[in-house]
């Protein structure tokens, strides 16, 4: 199980023109866990977030997956082990059809040829996608090219799924099927977000990051207790933990409603 | 709608044309790439002032159409967007080139219009034969069978994410000549002072999304190497295909079946 580790031991990064983007992050996150990765905009998150597959490369630490710090020895085996999800799916998609796009990944890895098919049909099933099969990513809805990207991932076998934003630009029926989709995964997950909605609904455990670093790290019903924290980090409250100002006028606050 | 999105509708739309079934669309792609290439060689090898020559080998794109039920018009669209390029690039010959070649009546022709005749019909069949195996064949299809011809992997898949991503460049531009004409108090044109740091943003954009999509690629195992494995059969009708085009390519290259024609309309006459 130790396998599915996913530690940062003080990660640094700066970024080429002198922006320090990490200043010191650490956490370990273990087998089966779903994190949610929260934060102002230009906190860290998504250059955390592709440190995990190698990316890029720390300035100072190290990341370390399932025990082994990741450097350009075991890129292969990293990214073999951590699906990352990107939050344009316009960048991940750049094959002519579904199915190549979702076949691409385990081509890369040398996947028999015979299995290709039963594996990519598999992963396009798994996201409800079946039916994209043959069709231009370029031409698929909002929602849709978010579930080819997601498929194109799990085709993948991943043990642990990286994702940046995963329910941004969608409408929100949209966005409860892809929350519905990742609750039924048993991998590791990091979600790195501002949807905090999304966050009570996938992650038992958060991590704030502000300015480069960890500010808060625990049980998520006792993070978003604590608007204080919360607000250094440019965030507010789930909608759902503010007082409804629809029920607030029938019921005298201070009863929150849930 | 912007003329650029109407633009990129119409790329699309040939590409979805490769959709639909035909005895032509099950021809091997290899079989079509290699014909089509023949044929523009076959095109570009007539000398400057031929013309006459030429006229044999229109048999190909029009054969082709007719096969596949590939409606003219929806060709010729797609080739007339690169004629005023051509005619550029012709537009110094009757300047520079001006001998009587030709004699009608009282009418002389001189070299450098022919030769910019010849330089228009060879861009006409070669645009056309390059139009139609897309539309017959999808963009995809080409890049597996050049894949196979043993053409430089680097090539295809320059080419494949060439065309993936011209859609992507071109939304982009659109949404960004979209603000600007929002804000352009009714102004037609780009003045020429704002076209600079236009496309200095743009390419920086591009360059940013190159660097998140190498990043998802090389994320999911990418090494430099497209692998697809498309089975492709290349069956005794494929080789006939080729065979028999390369044949009349030929032909009409060496054999000048017009200016026969011609000829022979002279001597029967008393």
């Amino acid at each position: 199980m130790s396998h599915h580790l996913v530690e940062a031991v003080d990660l640094h990064y700066a970024y080429p023109d002198g922006t320090a983007a990490l200043r010191g992050v650490s956490f370990c996150i273990t087998h089966g866990e779903s994190v949610g990765l929260i934060g102002e905009n230009g906190s860290g998150k998504s250059t955390l977030l592709l440190h995990l597959n190698g990316c890029l490369l720390p300035s100072k630490g190290q990341a370390r997956i399932g025990g082994r710090p990741v450097t350009k020895e075991t890129l292969r085996d990293v990214r073999r082990a951590v699906g990352m999800i990107f939050q344009d799916p316009d960048d991940q998609l750049f094959m002519p059809t579904a199915f190549e796009e979702v076949a691409f990944g385990p081509r890369n890895l040398g996947t028999p040829p015979d299995e290709i098919d039963a594996l990519a049909t598999r992963a396009l099933a798994t996201v409800g996608a079946a039916h994209l099969r043959d069709r231009p990513p370029y031409r698929l809805s909002g929602g849709e090219k978010r579930a080819v990207a997601i498929a194109s991932v799990l085709s993948m076998a991943p043990d642990i799924l990286v994702m940046d934003e995963p329910t941004s630009n969608l409408d929100p029926r949209t966005r409860r099927q892809i929350i519905e989709l990742l609750k039924t995964f048993p991998h590791t997950k990091i979600i790195a977000t501002h949807d905090l909605d999304l966050v009570m609904d996938l992650c038992r455990r958060v991590i704030v990051l502000h300015a480069g670093r960890v500010t808060a790290d625990g049980p998520t019903e006792d993070i978003f207790r604590h608007p204080d924290l919360l607000a250094e980090a440019h965030l507010e409250p789930p909608l759902r933990m503010q007082a409804c100002p629809v029920c607030a006028a029938v019921i005298p606050p201070p009863a929150p409603c849930q | 709608m912007s003329h650029i999105e109407t633009a990129l509708l119409d790329i699309r739309g040939l590409d979805a044309l490769s959709v639909r079934d035909s005895p032509l669309r099950r021809i091997d792609p290899r079989a079509k790439t290699l014909t089509a290439l023949a044929f523009i060689v076959a095109v570009v090898s007539f000398g400057k002032y031929e013309i006459a020559g030429l006229i044999p080998l229109v048999v190909y794109p029009i054969a082709l159409m007719a096969v596949d039920g590939l409606p003219p018009r929806i060709v010729l669209s797609k080739v007339l967007l690169a004629l005023p390029f051509v005619a550029l690039i012709g537009a110094f010959n009757p300047v520079f080139d001006r001998a009587a070649m030709v004699r009608i009546g009282p009418l002389d022709i001189s070299g450098g219009w022919i030769s910019f005749a010849s330089i228009l019909l060879k861009s006409l069949l070669t645009l056309s034969a390059a139009v139609i195996l897309i539309a017959t064949t999808g963009f995809s299809a080409v890049c597996v069978a050049l894949d196979r011809l043993r053409v430089p992997r680097v090539f295809v898949v320059q080419l494949l994410l060439l065309y993936r991503y011209l859609f992507v460049l071109a939304e982009e531009a659109a949404r960004m000549l979209r603000a600007w004409s929002l804000r352009s108090a009714g102004r037609r044109r780009l003045p020429l002072g704002a076209f600079g740091p236009f496309a200095g943003q743009l390419l920086l954009r591009s360059m940013d999304r190159a660097d998140r999509i190498h990043a998802a690629m090389l994320s999911r195992g990418f090494d430099g190497r497209m692998r697809t494995d498309r089975v492709l059969r290349f069956r005794a009708v494929d080789a006939v295909f080729v065979l028999a085009w390369v044949a009349l390519f030929v032909a009409a290259r060496l054999y000048n079946a017009p200016r026969a024609l011609g000829e022979a309309v002279m001597r029967s006459l008393p």
